[in-house]
């Protein structure tokens, strides 16, 4: 049985009488949160090995909070409880904090100025390898590989997929989106420059898209953790959009750093629309070649 | 000054563009507390909202980055299609599911505000025709942080405030125009020791 303290403090809260007392028990429950947020991520470390100390603290309190609350755990101590005494609590845990919320062509100006400023580079490669971090349940994944076959570039181009969630990636490799989004998504898929009809693409069934096992014919999906794991190759093309949002600034560095070191001479580094390399240590060793889509190119 | 508040936060919907058009037009550049606003706007809408909010604020208007400090003075419109959170010392994005159907969503920001600056935070609620931000004012309420509420019957919209105060216990309800002073007079409280 496990205590829950918050109704009690309060009412306590409630009726502290001056507006002194209000103020300083209000700056305890925050104090008491953030170690009981610390003790957590420590617990979560230590005995399982998954680091998220780095993150972002603002979303990932809000994710474990909302974890908590589809969980019916009423403190952050009883999630650590759990964590460290139940061993189905971490898988589930997992899978609320990473965020696989995502959609195909998000932010369509980006895929049309990648169609524009990218591929005619990617043209001169023999080969082009193309790196998707934090690719989450392939949505993008399956966008770039039908703006790549449409620019005819698909036969020279392999896709590395990775996300740090193995459930996401098997969900991934099976290549059926929900057919209620289809719409927005062709919509996005014409604003973002796409050349045919993203129908061309999928077969409905029930309330699945279906989309083309060809197009995951050069993509191999595959566990990575950013926060964990090292370079695992040198590509041309990195991917890696509102994944670096959920990390601290220290990590964020950590993953620019491991793009910077997996990235070809003159290799292109795409982020998300309001992430940038601004408040960076690496701002200096990349040339942005659409300072509005996010799109830089390493320097050397 | 050891001021007693750090952050303001503002949430508005319908009838927001003139909402925080005069209100910011109201502000004097002397102000000295950063502000985030999330605006309900659609996911392809431009950046012309931060434009006209600019060219009526005296204080620097811009669309908020990840990861970019918080100064002050400083106004950060949240950016179509992402959450804002507040950060200890600097402002967050997400792009986690809508929270009930809105992203952003002003219960987000002002939640993700009471967690990282606790009692020093100021929210603010304005016109719109949703339940978004009772909860957040819940939050704010709960660490010790300062609510307003715009008058429901000034609004231009009543609904989102009226809900606010049918569920949250206001420190202030108000008009723009006092709104805007009563933000002045707030900034410049000296913290309790």
């Amino acid at each position: 049985m496990v205590t829950t303290p918050t109704p009690d403090l309060v009412t306590l809260a409630a009726s502290a009488a001056s507006e002194g007392r209000a103020q300083s028990f209000a700056s305890a429950t925050s104090d008491l949160e953030r170690l009981e947020m610390e003790l957590l991520l420590l617990a979560i470390y230590r005995h399982h090995g998954f680091d998220f100390r780095a993150y972002a603290p603002a979303s990932l309190h809000r994710r474990i909070r909302r974890h908590m609350g589809n969980a019916h755990i009423n403190t952050i101590t009883a999630l650590t409880e759990l964590i460290l005494h139940e061993p189905a609590a971490l898988q589930r845990l997992l899978h609320d904090l990473s965020v696989n919320v995502t959609a195909m062509f998000r932010d369509p100006s980006f895929f049309a100025e990648f169609r524009q400023t990218v591929v005619p580079l990617l043209r001169t490669y023999p080969t082009v390898r193309i790196w998707h971090a934090g690719c989450s349940t392939g949505e993008e994944v399956y966008a770039m590989s039908i703006l790549l076959e449409e620019e005819g570039l698909s036969e020279r181009c392999r896709i590395y997929a990775t996300d740090m969630d193995s459930t996401v990636l098997d969900h991934a490799r099976q290549g059926i989106f929900p057919l209620a989004r289809m719409k927005e998504y062709t919509s996005n898929y014409f604003l973002g420059g796409g050349k045919r009809s993203l129908s061309d693409y999928y077969i409905a069934k029930y309330d699945g898209a279906l989309f083309a096992p060809r197009l995951a014919k050069n993509v191999l999906f595959t566990q990575h953790n950013l926060a964990m794991d090292r370079s695992f190759s040198e590509f041309n093309v990195i991917v890696c959009r509102n994944v670096l949002i959920y990390f601290d600034r220290t990590l964020k560095d950590h993953a620019l750093s491991l793009f910077s070191d997996s990235l070809a001479t003159l290799g292109v580094l795409c982020l998300g629309r309001k992430e940038s390399l601004r408040f960076t240590a690496f701002e200096s060793d990349f040339t942005a070649l659409s300072a509005r889509e996010r799109i830089y190119r390493r320097n050397r | 000054m050891n001021a007693r508040y750090a952050l303001v936060v503002v949430g508005t919907s319908t009838g927001g563009l003139h909402a925080l058009t005069r209100l910011l037009s109201t502000l004097p550049g002397s102000f000295r507390l950063p502000i985030l606003i999330v605006q309900h706007r659609s996911k392809d809408s431009d950046e012309r909202l931060s434009g006209l909010l600019r060219v009526a604020s005296q204080l620097p208007v811009s669309e908020a980055e990840d990861k970019e400090p918080l100064r002050a003075p400083g106004v950060y419109l949240c950016p179509p299609d992402y959450h804002l959170l507040a950060e200890a010392d600097s402002l967050a994005l997400s792009t986690e599911e809508p929270v009930a159907y809105s992203r952003p969503s002003i219960d987000v920001l002002f939640e993700s505000a009471a967690y990282s600056h606790g009692n020093a935070v100021i929210a603010v609620l304005l016109t719109g025709a949703n339940q978004d931000g009772t909860r957040g004012l819940q939050a704010v309420k709960h660490r010790g942080g300062y609510v307003i509420v715009q008058d429901p019957n000034s609004a231009e919209s009543g609904f989102m405030p009226r809900h606010a105060v049918q569920h949250v216990v206001a420190d202030r309800v108000l008009d723009l125009e006092q709104i805007a002073s009563e933000l002045v007079v707030r900034a410049s409280e000296a913290r309790v020791a």
